[in-house]
């Protein structure tokens, strides 16, 4: 069918519009980055837009000396590692009983109460900062991981997308002799790969771009994850807390580029991943969210 | 053997899968919710969570209702919140609607991949990415503004510009992201509504106005009602990140006025109670939506 004419205006205002849009959502990061290429004058003067003006790599090569951001980048490493494990373990554990029929399993109303319940009701930031305290989490990379080990918001998608998968495999199994334990890991597992893929991301993410925990619950800056880091050294720049060396070096430079090119290398891992996993994030927020 | 026993046998796996996330349930979310006792005590640290500790009553509930900083907090973030939902809610759908109306494939998903992409960015990030856009003296928008012959604006320390930067920015973040939910709610209307409408000689908009939008009717009103519970919630992560004690007055949250109170001020018992406050208006709250969402929509959580 032919479009008429006020379709095709339509169409062409409405793609014009959508493009300038998505225009919108990238701008500010590629301003970033041009900032992170400029001198720093051309920076205070509002010369840059979305181009480097008196390109210079000066930010990153003093970033390739910065002892701290690279720790931090090591730190938020080894909790993504560490808190996607615990969280995929935890998720799986806990999905797999609560998948099953009331009738199956009866107390899994009163499980399940558990588990919503705080969802509903939380104790709130300085009952869970002084219980950290009182556990001797303080300053350990644990105290990042076991306070949200058991991500409440996975489980009810892991579980939902049990649900979905045909009772009849289960049965067969249990005909043969497999144990409930060998069912999850060998059946339902291996079954559940797009969920738990989407699961992966999300997880993945939320550990990478945590800070607020670790500013509260670590001293040492030498713990501190990249965007802890980022936070205490480039957001809320705390001078006392910088070595008259690296004063002496940031009123040379001038801290504007210098800034920009860690924000922008903070971002970097998410940057470069974002395009794989984009899909895997999308499909678990319609399973998740548009159930019956 | 009894039934009983033969049953509790049988779902000993499953009781045995439950127990270690039962046991970090109950450290890490129910000991804190034991933990708001804090809130009715005077409250010295080194004696711990379980230590003795003196009781105070309801003194320090009744004080928060005596700060000027808990009013203005309040204010702020029914405000701030109340509009972050209902404009972010707003242009996902118009996004939607649109972006469902472009018939290259392509073109929609590159125009998807570029307006999701702020949402999985983290705060300290786009804080970063936004103090430099907003400054009054080199920012990009403010250099637009004195381009338009007006004069430059201090975004992120006036009292009349912060919390449309907090909203702006908060939608900016999120509305691609929200279009998901309506792209599929879309996606999943009966495409032989659209045929017999066109039959009907129906153009493009009364199309839009008559099967689109009540097709997308029943997810509004779902995401409505659960975004009831999350109207204390004014985020944390981007007014932290983002405001400074001149913006106190129009931009201060619960979150972070608990913050400074507990962490900064080292006034554990007062945080609490305005924490307590909090979770307890949150409590009705949520549990009102998940039940008319329940009632209204069927939804169930579990």
């Amino acid at each position: 069918m032919r479009a008429t004419r006020g379709e095709r205006v339509f169409y062409f205002i409405n793609t014009v519009f959508l493009i300038s849009v998505a225009i919108i959502c990238l701008a500010p990061l590629i301003h970033i980055f041009a900032i992170s290429l400029s001198a720093n004058e051309m920076v205070t003067s509002g010369k840059v837009t979305f181009w480097p003006k008196k390109f210079t790599l000066v930010g990153y090569e003093y970033i390739l000396e910065n002892k701290l951001f690279w720790k931090g980048m090591y730190n938020s490493l080894i909790r993504v590692v560490l808190g996607l494990a615990v969280n995929l373990l935890f998720t799986v554990l806990a999905a797999y009983p609560l998948s099953k029929e009331t009738s199956r399993f009866k107390q899994r109303t009163f499980y399940a109460w558990i588990f919503f319940i705080p969802m509903i009701f939380g104790g709130g930031l300085i009952p869970t900062f002084i219980l950290v305290k009182d556990l001797k989490l303080m300053n350990s990379i644990w105290a990042l991981i076991l306070p949200g080990a058991v991500p409440i918001f996975y489980i009810l998608l892991m579980l939902n997308f049990f649900r979905g998968l045909p009772n009849e495999m289960e049965e067969a199994a249990l005909i043969d002799g497999a144990s409930q334990w060998r069912i999850l890991f060998t059946i339902y597992i291996p079954l559940s790969l797009p969920a738990l893929a989407t699961i992966c991301v999300y997880a993945i993410l939320g550990h990478w771009n945590s800070w607020f925990d670790g500013l509260i619950y670590l001293n040492d800056p030498n713990k501190y994850p990249v965007m802890t880091y980022l936070q205490t050294a480039v957001i809320s720049i705390d001078f006392n807390k910088l070595t008259p060396e690296e004063i002496q070096k940031l009123s040379v430079l001038g801290d504007k580029t210098y800034k920009a090119a860690q924000i922008f290398l903070g971002s970097f891992p998410v940057l470069v991943t974002y395009p794989f996993f984009q899909k895997y994030f999308t499909k678990g927020l319609v399973l998740g969210s548009v159930k019956g | 053997m009894s039934a009983k026993l033969r049953d509790f046998k049988r779902n000993l796996p499953y009781h045995l899968m439950l127990l270690p996330c039962v046991i970090m349930l109950v450290i890490f979310n129910y000991i804190p919710m034991y933990g708001v006792k804090i809130a009715f005590q005077k409250f010295i640290p080194a004696r711990g969570m379980f230590g003795e500790q003196t009781w105070v009553g309801l003194k320090n509930l009744t004080y928060i209702f005596k700060m000027q900083d808990f009013y203005i907090a309040l204010r702020n973030t029914i405000f701030i919140s109340f509009m972050k939902l209902f404009l972010g809610m707003l242009t996902s759908i118009i996004f939607a609607i649109l972006l469902n109306e472009l018939r290259n494939n392509k073109l929609k998903r590159t125009i998807q991949t570029a307006v999701y992409l702020p949402h999985f960015l983290s705060w300290i990030i786009l804080a970063g990415v936004f103090v430099d856009i907003f400054s009054p003296s080199y920012g990009i928008i403010n250099k637009l503004i004195k381009a338009l012959g007006f004069e430059p604006i201090f975004f992120l320390g006036s009292n009349k510009w912060f919390p449309a930067v907090l909203i702006g920015t908060e939608v900016w973040k999120e509305f691609g992201f929200g279009t998901i939910v309506y792209l599929a709610a879309i996606v999943s209307i009966d495409p032989s509504l659209y045929e017999s409408a066109i039959v009907d000689g129906a153009n493009k908009w009364r199309q839009i106005w008559h099967i689109t939008i009540p097709g997308l009717l029943p997810i509004i009103i779902l995401l409505s009602l659960l975004n009831i519970g999350s109207i204390l919630n004014g985020n944390f992560d981007q007014v932290f990140n983002l405001y400074s004690p001149q913006v106190y007055r129009s931009g201060d949250i619960l979150d972070t006025l608990i913050y400074r109170v507990g962490l900064l001020d080292a006034n554990y018992s007062l945080s609490t109670a305005i924490g307590l406050f909090k979770s307890l208006v949150s409590l009705v709250l949520i549990s009102t939506s998940y039940y008319l969402a329940y009632k209204v929509a069927d939804y169930r959580i579990f």
